[in-house]
């Protein structure tokens, strides 16, 4: 096991905050928590054993059964079943000899699936061990188990995968050109934290994460809260599926990111900084880790900071252990403390309680490296790029049914339209963009921008990241009903028009699926998603019936075609398979 | 003392001291705003239960999360939301296991008080059947899973005198579940055991040997409600319509007959009912086949075997009017106890693994003249198209005649708060 950078505290951080870093470890080299160890940690952190039991069960990553010697992820992503995800598992299960699920006899391979591991660009792939294996194939999958039942360390043998950087504007790329280290944090420092904060104003910088929350307001109120002690964190959690720009950015781009937390730190008043990065990401983290210490080697991170007197600027990895809801910043805020990452209520806003009580500022990877590249190359050189009122560059992940799936960094204003000519999309037909949670689109809107503009209008599209192409002879509902359980499994459980409300939709897809339902039951589903929408705790919850109910809307023919039709039937007779209802009973026909 | 501001809940102007949380504040000015996992002086609120769902300035969210602050405009009474809480509770009835009838919580239980309060007759959604398991493993309490709604309150509140937790959730998503640590329970004093169990909204925790303490009656929910005007106004008989003689069909499926008991159980009365309606298909006349078209079909039980799921559908085409009576009518009720259970299993139990069956000669029946059991106990509203609900087990009778009435002849009814139950 290599060194992740994430085996380290600052001093102000409390040892609980290190609970999630303890429980790694000894999954990676034990296989699994067992219940000595979880007695063991519940007596170290003076806790009950259930509170202990409680973070383990949260995480996917974290398993309470053995998982052998080696352990295989397997995206189930759509994606991944489009370019064939049911070969490569079955594959798997051939020549591991474990079914899905579950570890072989000898204990020697565990078999799991996982959602989206942010490499949608080369699927199938696979984490072995928590080292990327890409464009996988039977053949291919039979060579990797091979090695390594012939005693080759996946960390040996696996890939590397590729940035895919497909497209950058010809203007000029804002986030990919070559990024002089250390000229953003000297421009940065001529400037007070005030005018810092009117700089990103101008820039009309908004969240990448995917809420567009302007940038300049949240560091602007962390840094008007009177404590001395405050956090810079960076949401690399990267959780939606379809999305790898983070990936990406970290990968190639790390110095931009660093500086981009450093100012941040620099103008909010705040000394620590930390990136909390996805389970699924582990095999950047020592890349990611190994540029941190050349920062604090060449003085850039670390006391009297660029020579900037009182400045303190100290840096760490935070790894995650698999929940998508962890994305959601106080989810992450609860996570890096070393408990479950169930979403807090809204009492407080992080920017003043946050990280540990204390006022933290929270940002996706791209919108720090946007704020460095800003200061790097000036403010006029981002605001040129873009159109009025949507100045700048986005970088999106496309992928599913097109040629080049990859990065697309491009400039606000780009239609729908020239994106996927980009990527030689041949038969787009249902177009999801921002991943599950976000908005799907048919061929009629093709024409519209993708911007940060008019979203109540609906006329452009904000697009937080990641455009999915799925074709006609993709099954619509089979998506539809995939997002739906994947918002099942990974909802936190705590509030119940999520918990429930995701499990009640996929049973109606269900019925849709096996055409069954009629209109009523379209009608359903409208109104149970509004309910979800209106009433759940967080984000999650309040998207999830996202693209049901636009689809509804934008493909009505398709769904109505999908109903049952009958003519014979009497009013008032709900369609009811009967075959299937007596299927267990007929077993028992002799 | 804080600072006096002034908000408005549905229009009404009203003072209040700022920060004040809403749900306080709506229950002092004879607002009733339901909840669950909300109780007063708990900071920060829980927020997990979302019953509380409110408009506050013009966005839906959970009143109890909310300090009050000048300016404020509340709405509560809008009916998309007072119908968006009623779904969030109905939501939690269809995601848990809940047999009201065979519980020990039964008419001590928040959750069923606030369905009565919102008066719920059916859930609008399929009940999931999720097989949960109970735990009994701990020195003095049973954790009832299949009742649990997850509102944190014991999560929060229940610790030992070492300050560590009792219970804390497990797992995530619609696997979510609280679990119970049992060393930490056995040091539990009594009264702390008797506070987790009262905490809890649900009869999720229920300490062995304090169960069934109080008799019917005197149960915390039994007759009074919590709101002023619960139900509606009083009964004005409107008989100005001929009460002409109207024709009902009655049907038990999967049931116990004990709603049929019930439809009997109004003493003398029964004598002018029977001057007003004509029974036809119905175990109460044994008429077998539809003698002509009825005003009104009365189900009760749920559909287990293909015979009643046939018997169901010829009801719904010779009746006007279909009515569900009963919870095993409306949702399945005790017979769905077995849907967690693969069919399978039940079986095998029942007639080869059981304790009575002679091994040699034991066989599970199967003939094609003998109904083909379901793989699950449906609700009726899943076969056919239901009209009506009348929930209890069984429904009080002067519920039932009430309904009735009501749809036969349009007389006007109002159910008392203790004529509306569960169990
Ligand atoms: C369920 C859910 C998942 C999220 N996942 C991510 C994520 O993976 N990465 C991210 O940057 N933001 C994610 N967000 C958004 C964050 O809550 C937060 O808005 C964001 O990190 C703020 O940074 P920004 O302002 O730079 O976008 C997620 C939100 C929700 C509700
Ligand atoms: S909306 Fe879903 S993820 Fe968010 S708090 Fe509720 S249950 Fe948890
Ligand atoms: S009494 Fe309450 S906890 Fe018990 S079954 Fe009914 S609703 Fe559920
Ligand atoms: S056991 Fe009871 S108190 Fe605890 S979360 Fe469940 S319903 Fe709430
Ligand atoms: S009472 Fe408000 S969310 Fe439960």
């Amino acid at each position: 096991m290599h060194q992740s950078g994430a085996d380290r505290l600052f001093e102000v951080e409390p040892l609980r905050s290190y609970l999630l870093n303890v429980l790694r470890n000894i999954q990676m080299s034990e296989g699994y928590i067992s219940d000595e160890k979880i007695s063991l940690l519940a007596k170290k952190y003076d806790v009950s054993n259930v509170e202990v039991e409680g973070v383990v069960t949260f995480y996917h990553f974290l398993h309470r059964k053995p998982t052998g010697r080696h352990v295989i992820y397997l995206n189930n992503s759509l994606t991944s079943v489009i370019k064939g995800y049911e070969r490569v598992k079955e594959s798997f299960e051939r020549e591991t000899g474990a079914l899905m699920g579950s570890v072989d006899r000898t204990g020697t391979f565990g078999l799991f699936s996982t959602p989206c591991i942010g490499l949608s660009d080369q699927e199938p792939a696979a984490l072995i061990d928590f080292y990327p294996f890409i464009n996988l194939n039977a053949i291919k999958v039979k060579d990797i188990i091979n090695s390594i039942k012939q005693g080759a360390s996946p960390a040996d043998i696996c890939d590397y995968p590729a940035d895919n950087i497909r497209y950058t504007p010809i203007s000029g790329s804002v986030f990919f050109s070559d990024f002089k280290e250390g000229i953003s944090l000297v421009n940065a420092f001529k400037l007070s934290p005030q005018e810092i904060i009117e700089e990103l104003k101008k820039s009309q910088l908004a969240g990448r994460g995917g809420a567009f929350f302007p940038t300049w307001m949240k560091w602007d109120a962390t840094r008007k809260q009177e404590s001395t002690l405050k956090f810079i964190i960076c949401n690399a959690d990267e959780g939606e599926p379809g999305t790898f720009k983070d990936r990406v950015l970290i990968n190639s781009q790390a110095a931009s990111l660093i500086e981009g937390m450093i100012i941040g730190g620099y103008t909010a008043g705040a000394s620590y900084g930390i990136i909390y990065l996805r389970g699924e990401y582990f095999w950047l983290a020592e890349k990611l880790n190994t540029r941190i210490q050349a920062y604090y080697q060449k003085g850039l991170l670390g006391k009297t900071i660029g020579g900037k007197d009182g400045f303190n600027f100290d840096l760490r990895i935070q790894m995650g252990a698999g929940a998508y809801v962890c994305g959601e910043e106080t989810a992450l805020l609860e996570s890096m403390e070393g408990k479950r990452g169930e979403p807090r209520t809204k009492w407080f806003l992080p920017v003043e309680k946050g990280y540990l009580q204390m006022p933290t500022i929270i940002n996706n990877v791209e919108t720090f490296c946007a704020v460095a590249r800003i200061f790097e190359k000036g403010l006029d050189n981002y605001c040129e790029k873009g159109i009025p009122g949507s100045p700048g560059t986005k970088i999106i992940s496309v992928s599913g049914d097109c040629s080049l799936p990859g990065i697309y960094e491009i400039e606000w204003g780009m239609t729908v339209a020239e994106l996927l000519e980009l990527g030689e999309a041949n038969d787009p037909y249902f177009i999801q963009v921002s991943g599950p949670s976000g908005e799907c689109i048919s061929m009629k809107e093709k024409y519209r921008r993708i911007s940060m503009l008019d979203l109540l209008a609906r006329k452009d599209i904000r697009c937080g990241g990641a455009l999915t192409v799925y074709n006609s002879q993709r099954d619509l509902i089979m998506i539809l009903s995939k997002y739906a359980e994947f918002f099942k499994h990974e909802s936190c459980g705590i509030c119940t028009p999520c918990r429930a409300g995701n499990y009640l939709i996929e049973r109606k897809l269900d019925k849709l699926r096996n055409g069954l339902a009629s209109r009523e039951d379209l009608e359903n589903i409208r109104s149970w998603a509004n309910i979800m929408k209106a009433s759940s705790r967080c984000g999650l919850g309040k998207t999830a019936p996202n693209s049901i109910i636009l689809a509804m809307e934008k493909f009505a023919e398709y769904f109505y075609k999908r109903l049952y039709h009958t003519d014979n039937q009497h009013e008032g007779i709900v369609a009811f398979d009967m075959e299937a209802a007596i299927s267990d009973y007929e077993k028992y026909k002799n | 003392m804080a600072k006096m501001v002034t908000i408005e809940i549905d229009g009404l102007p009203i003072q209040a001291e700022e920060g004040q949380n809403l749900v306080y504040v709506a229950k002092e000015n004879g607002f009733f705003i339901p909840s669950l996992c909300y109780y007063e002086n708990m900071d920060p609120p829980l927020g997990t239960c979302r019953t509380c769902t409110c408009r506050i300035n013009g966005k839906p969210g959970p009143a109890c999360i909310e300090k009050v602050r000048e300016g404020m405009q509340v709405e509560v009474n809008k009916a998309d939301l007072v119908d968006m809480r009623k779904s969030i509770i109905e939501m939690m009835f269809s995601e848990g296991n809940h047999f009201c009838p065979s519980c020990e919580k039964s008419g001590n239980c928040d959750l069923q008080h606030m369905a009565y309060e919102l008066e719920i007759s059916h859930t609008r959604f399929p009940h999931l059947f999720k097989d949960r398991l109970i735990d009994y493993n701990s020195k003095r309490m049973v954790m009832e899973h299949n009742r649990c709604i997850k509102c944190r309150r014991c999560v929060e509140e229940v610790l030992s005198d070492d300050g560590k937790r009792v219970f804390m959730y497990m797992n995530r998503g619609n696997e979510t579940y609280v679990g119970i640590d049992y060393e930490q329970e056995a040091k539990l004093s009594k009264e702390q055991a008797l506070n987790a169990m009262n905490i809890c909204p649900t009869g999720a925790i229920i300490v062995k040997g304090k169960i069934f303490s109080k008799p019917f009656g005197q149960r915390a929910f039994d007759l009074s409600s919590s709101q002023k005007n619960y139900g509606k106004k009083p009964i004005k008989l409107s008989r100005g319509a001929v009460m002409e003689k109207k024709i009902v069909a009655t049907a038990s499926l999967a049931g116990c007959f004990g709603c049929h008991m019930s439809l009997l159980d109004v003493d003398t009365d029964l004598l002018d009912l029977i001057e007003l309606v004509e029974f036809n298909k119905s175990p109460l006349t044994d008429i077998k086949k539809f003698a002509h078209r009825c005003h009104i079909g009365i189900i009760e039980g749920g559909c287990s075997n293909d015979e009643n799921i046939e018997v169901l559908r010829e009801f719904r085409e010779k009746c006007d009017i279909l009515v569900s009576l009963g919870e095993c009518s409306i949702w399945g009720g005790l017979p769905a106890m077995r849907n967690t259970v693969p069919l399978g299993e039940c079986l095998e139990e029942a007639y080869l693994n059981s304790f009575t069956n002679d091994p040699a000669k034991s066989t599970i029946p199967y003939h094609e003249d003998i109904p083909k059991l379901l793989n699950r106990v449906f609700a009726c509203s899943e076969i056919v198209k239901i009209d009506y609900y009348i929930p209890g087990c069984p429904p009080s009778a002067s519920h039932i005649w009430k309904a009735i009435k009501n749809l036969l002849w349009h007389e006007e009814y109002s159910i008392l708060y203790s004529e509306f139950k569960y169990d």
